[in-house]
């Protein structure tokens, strides 16, 4: 089946071509992505993506509420993986503080947020596949879903927009019986994984759809801001956290998963991989985990335990400045990188020394992922265009933010 | 980590790899550094960023630009400072190169030649902002509608109300 997937010539000296639109309402477009197609007949010209459909200027609301208050802002801005946002952003402004966090949450945090990398993932998985025609997978990953909304709403009382972590730890210690379930679900997932993979990864038809589809060099990678699996599966071995490790990541022994072809193939290769090792990082987490406070030492910034409240002033008094005035934090800028499942997702915060951040920047890896999709599709075939999007794995709310 | 003091002395900083980089290229274009919370910044002078990004590509020291950003510092003069956070992967090192902007004159050099990757983040500036890049392909609003009046992350445009 190649001779379908190959080059297709392309007059662009004539007048054959004609402008289509694709999106902002097209199924496989994830979202709201509006793409605007030069074509050939089914051949892209040129591709240009059209964004900003779900703005709603998070980042600007940001400016206006204190540190601890936009926690749940930061949730809504890549839907599929809250925590994993939730945890950039307390990581950034325990930066600003100078903040030492006991070792329970920071082991908590790894493994919410590996979870959530398996339920990002899986998210991926089931519509990728149905994009490209196998419908029954997508029912397979939202059954493993279900389980990790289910452990969210343990530890949160949510499903989706937890914000469970907070500055200076977490909101509350996880309820009884909860590592037990997270334990039963890590340990069937392997498993479940094989499941998948017997749907799709000896399919012949899901093969001849991806392999040598949408590649993309190294070089242009890199070039174009490219990051997370698709970078990797570029030939480019570089994981924030094995590289430049946050969050104590440098405790736990994971591989990361490189392809060198750059194409969708690969792309789902290492994702699929990865869905594996998070789980090697859960089992790793549940083994190891320490006991201990889930908040630091630090009154003026965490909010006191319920009981201190009601039987001490000063707890009293700083749950009071906390919730009414918030807390100041020193004067500087910075900038907290983390692996979130579709790349570097970044956090720029600007303190002034108030209680409300100056600013508050999103540096999301959908945003800069989108930009290589023309370099991926021009020259191919519309049915092609398909495959690249779910490939790299684009969520239009941290896109347009 | 506790905090510590900012380190602003260009003397104490200058034997860091990047700040050595430039400081070689041209010295006048280097107006100062910080060391801050693990995090080195390096103010560049206006006219010479995209020739000091060009730069710190051409001899290796920069593999990837990361992100492309502005804080608004009004009332004060000059208003904006745009940040660029470089990536080297071979040396694992971060940097944060620094431009303050005034806001009567809001026009700097594009870097998307350099990293076609600024293309998306220096259209979202010039969209929230109302900073012009020149020499940029496509600068047109990213996020807002063509018809949009005013730029929202400027701190003197209300949060919510009638603008």
């Amino acid at each position: 089946m190649g001779h379908l997937t190959a080059n297709p010539v392309i007059d662009t000296t004539g007048d054959r071509t004609m402008i289509l639109n694709m999106g902002p309402q097209h199924p496989s477009t994830h979202g709201v992505l509006r793409l605007l197609l030069e074509i050939d007949g089914e051949a892209i010209v040129r591709m240009m993506p059209d964004i900003g459909f779900l703005h709603t200027g998070i980042e600007k609301t940001c400016e206006a509420k204190f540190y601890q208050q936009v926690v749940p802002l930061t949730d809504r801005i890549d839907y599929l993986c809250p925590m994993v946002n939730n945890l950039c952003y307390v990581l950034a402004v325990e930066k600003l503080l100078g903040l030492e966090i006991p070792p329970r949450a920071v082991w908590m945090r790894v493994l919410l947020a590996e979870l959530q990398r398996i339920s990002s993932h899986l998210v991926w998985l089931g519509t990728h596949a149905m994009d490209i025609g196998a419908m029954s997978v997508f029912l397979y990953c939202f059954r493993e879903r279900e389980d990790l909304l289910r452990i969210y709403e343990m530890v949160s009382g949510q499903r989706m927009m937890t914000s469970y972590f907070r500055i200076g730890g977490l909101a509350m210690e996880p309820p009884i019986g909860f590592f037990k379930t997270v334990k039963k679900f890590v340990d069937a997932f392997p498993e479940r994984v094989d499941e998948y993979e017997s749907l799709l990864t000896g399919n012949r038809i899901f093969i001849d759809r991806l392999k040598g589809v949408a590649p993309i060099s190294k070089e242009d990678a890199l070039a174009m801001g490219v990051t997370g699996p698709a970078l990797r599966a570029s030939g480019v071995d570089w994981d924030i956290r094995r590289d430049m490790p946050y969050c104590g990541y440098e405790k736990f022994s994971f591989k990361v998963p490189v392809a060198k072809e750059g194409d969708v193939w690969a792309r789902y290769l290492c994702r699929v991989q990865e869905l594996r090792e998070s789980q090697k990082i859960c089992i790793q987490t549940l083994e190891g985990m320490p006991s201990g406070s889930i908040k630091a030492e630090a009154p003026k910034v965490v909010l006191p335990d319920r009981e201190k409240m009601k039987t001490q002033m000063e707890a009293l008094i700083y749950h009071f400045k906390i919730v009414t005035e918030g807390f100041t934090v020193p004067a500087g800028e910075v900038y907290q990188a983390i692996e979130s499942p579709r790349g570097e997702m970044g956090y720029y915060v600007v303190s002034d020394g108030t209680a409300k951040p100056l600013r508050v920047h999103m540096r999301s890896p959908s945003f800069a992922n989108l930009q290589a999709l023309p370099k991926m599709c021009e020259g191919r075939l519309i049915a092609d265009a398909v495959a690249a999007i779910g490939s790299i794995d684009i969520v239009l709310g941290e896109i347009d933010r | 980590m506790p905090l510590t003091p900012a380190v602003t002395d260009l003397e104490q900083l200058k034997d860091r790899p990047i700040v050595a980089a430039l400081l070689a290229w041209n010295q006048s274009a280097v107006a100062g550094a910080k060391f801050d919370r693990n995090e080195l910044s390096i103010y560049v002078a206006r006219e010479n960023i995209r020739g000091a990004i060009a730069h710190l590509k051409a001899v290796g020291l920069i593999e990837f630009l990361s992100d492309l950003t502005c804080a608004d510092f009004y009332p004060r003069e000059p208003r904006f400072e745009l940040a660029y956070h470089l990536l080297s992967i071979s040396r694992k090192e971060r940097v944060r190169l620094k431009v303050k902007l005034s806001g009567d004159d809001p026009v700097i050099e594009s870097v998307t030649p350099v990293w076609p990757s600024a293309n998306f983040f220096e259209r979202e500036i010039f969209d929230l902002f109302g900073i012009r890049f020149l020499g940029h392909p496509y600068l047109r609003r990213i996020m807002l509608p063509e018809d949009w009046e005013g730029h929202p992350l400027r701190k003197d445009y209300p949060v919510e109300g009638f603008r």
